[in-house]
């Protein structure tokens, strides 16, 4: 089959993927720097191409819970928001991960606190991974480095929160979200039918017929007892996920001395760096989580016996540090280097910080 | 091949359109492209600015802060990227509104009248392609019959009717380019 390359934003790809992965719908509220999503989505009119609804919400608290609504029949459903309409959000997502079920939530970040500015960044990595909302439940968290990835962990991430009856997070930002690059499109799949959903999704308010109990969707539970059992009931399922989903990319780390650790634009960056490095006849390797939620503590464990430092590079003041300490171990040198509130650092300065903090420090 | 370019003017005179045809005619002879735009509240009837990389290999930082090639619409970019030309590299600019023309020894520098052709021959409109012919005759990295392939991808079907204008704004600035000192 010929391969459909376009030209596209990374915002623009996000929506086209959910149209084409299949997507019930998409509630969302505009916000620099992720508005392309629902323009994009108005625009190509999905409700005439495959039925999908689109909705522009009174704000991003109704749109995270009509994506709690339209996930508690079985749908595909999905939002999408910028820093400070996703903390809003927030509460929806604890509820949703509370009642188990499915929905896919984007975050193009921009610069915090507050309102901040509109300019890219990397600092609700903590927000995304540790939490966000109330409750210990965790986020299946996939971190897109390019074009190409902002349109597939859109399958990928519905994918994983319906196997798992969670919601999954794209934390991308505004680099990734506003930059165009050349994207290969998923054929076109249909939406699933009313009975596949009542066959694949048992647990769904599809109708009750005469042949089972009802189904409850709630996060209320007022028994502790049962609330602990249900507790460890999620913990089971996030160890399940942190067996099977951590994804990462390594990038010459096999003869590397210094290892650079960042994900999404950051990685970008530092490959970059990292080329120019080695061009200088330094050796440098670079790993990128995929995933951040569920971390890839291993593979920077097995790095840290070799290499004799490690540099976090994040569009933050020191998140994904933390993690990559955990893993090293105090085993070599880690440290960080960030720029925060919307600056960009170039690749130059990256490979400044890794001599002056790492090499030399 | 890779080429790294800044393209950087007024909001309004076509920067990110010129990218975006750049890169799309880089996709038409199978390069890898990145558009990466300043978005925000610079663009809004301030300056406008887009980084355009045209590449054989994987592309890997979209952002940089060194260019093989500055195109420069506009005094308050020549002033904000004349520096971050790498050395050796070229500057192209349009006098039209400059007061201090660039200065640096180390790089190669040219001239396109473009907006004062533009007005001459009533293509206001295609300005941005007229300044692109003249990058394309400096540095041919995409061919002719890929820059009008990227025109058909990247306008709208109710503005192909312009593109047969917008070829001969290619021509004009391709023409027209003025080398005013080599490295």
């Amino acid at each position: 089959m010929m391969k459909e390359l376009r030209l596209m934003k990374g915002n623009e790809a996000l929506a086209e993927a959910a149209i084409r992965y299949g997507a019930d719908g998409y509630f969302g509220y505009p916000i620099t720097p992720q508005s392309e999503v629902i323009e994009y989505l108005m625009a190509e009119r999905p409700e005439r191409r495959t039925g999908m609804v689109v909705l522009q919400a009174e704000s991003e608290v109704a749109a995270i819970n009509m994506v709690y609504g339209g996930a508690a029949c079985g749908k595909r459903v999905m939002t999408s928001s910028s820093s400070p309409g996703v903390s809003l959000k927030m509460e929806g997502v604890s509820y949703i991960a509370g009642a188990e079920l499915p929905c896919l939530v984007a975050n193009i970040q921009r610069g915090g606190p507050g309102l901040g500015t509109i300019q890219p960044s990397q600092a609700d990595y903590f927000q995304a991974t540790k939490g966000g909302g109330h409750g210990d439940y965790r986020m299946i968290v996939l971190a897109p480095a390019s074009v190409q990835e902002m349109s597939d962990f859109v399958s990928l991430g519905f994918d994983l929160a319906f196997k798992y009856r969670n919601p999954a997070m794209i934390l991308s930002d505004g680099v990734i979200g506003q930059m165009m690059e050349k994207v290969e499109l998923q054929p076109q799949r249909a939406r699933r039918t009313e009975e596949e959903i009542i066959q694949e999704c048992p647990w769904a308010t599809t109708g009750k017929p005469a042949t089972r109990g009802h189904n409850i969707i709630t996060s209320l539970e007022l028994d502790p007892g049962r609330q602990e059992k249900f507790n460890l009931k999620l913990q089971k399922k996030y160890k399940e996920i942190e067996r099977n989903e951590v994804r990462y990319e390594e990038i010459n780390c096999d003869d590397a001395d210094y290892i650079l650790v960042a994900f999404g634009s950051s990685a970008r960056i530092c490959q970059k760096a990292m080329d120019i490095a080695r061009a200088e006849g330094i050796k440098v390797g670079l790993l990128r989580p995929i995933t951040l939620w569920p971390f890839p503590y291993k593979p920077i464990k097995t790095l840290a016996q070799h290499a004799k430092g490690f540099l976090v590079v994040e569009l933050n003041a020191g998140q994904m540090i933390e993690d990559v300490q955990l893993a090293v171990a105090e085993k070599v040198k880690v440290e960080h280097f960030g720029r925060y509130g919307g600056i960009i650092p170039a690749p130059g300065e990256v490979l400044e910080a890794l001599k002056s903090k790492v090499i030399g420090g | 091949m890779t080429e790294e370019i800044i393209i950087a003017g007024f909001g309004g005179q076509g920067v990110l359109s010129m990218g975006k045809i750049l890169a799309y005619s880089g996709i038409m002879q199978d390069q890898e492209v990145s558009w990466m735009p300043s978005y925000g509240p610079e663009m809004r009837g301030g300056t406008a600015n887009v980084t355009v990389i045209l590449s054989d290999e994987r592309i890997s930082s979209p952002v940089l802060n060194q260019f093989d090639t500055a195109i420069i619409l506009n005094q308050q970019s020549l002033d904000k990227f004349e520096s971050t030309v790498k050395p050796g590299g070229v500057l192209l600019y349009d006098p039209n509104g400059i007061v201090h023309p660039p200065t640096r020894k180390d790089i190669a520098i040219y001239r396109i009248r473009a907006a004062e052709f533009a007005s001459k021959v009533g293509l206001a409109k295609v300005f941005n392609m007229i300044v692109l012919g003249a990058f394309l005759k400096i540095k041919p990295i995409v061919d002719e019959s890929n820059i009008e392939k990227g025109l058909q991808k990247s306008l709208p079907e109710r503005h192909h009717k312009m593109i047969p204008e917008n070829l001969k704004a290619v021509k004009i600035g391709k023409d027209n380019v003025e080398l005013m000192q080599e490295v």
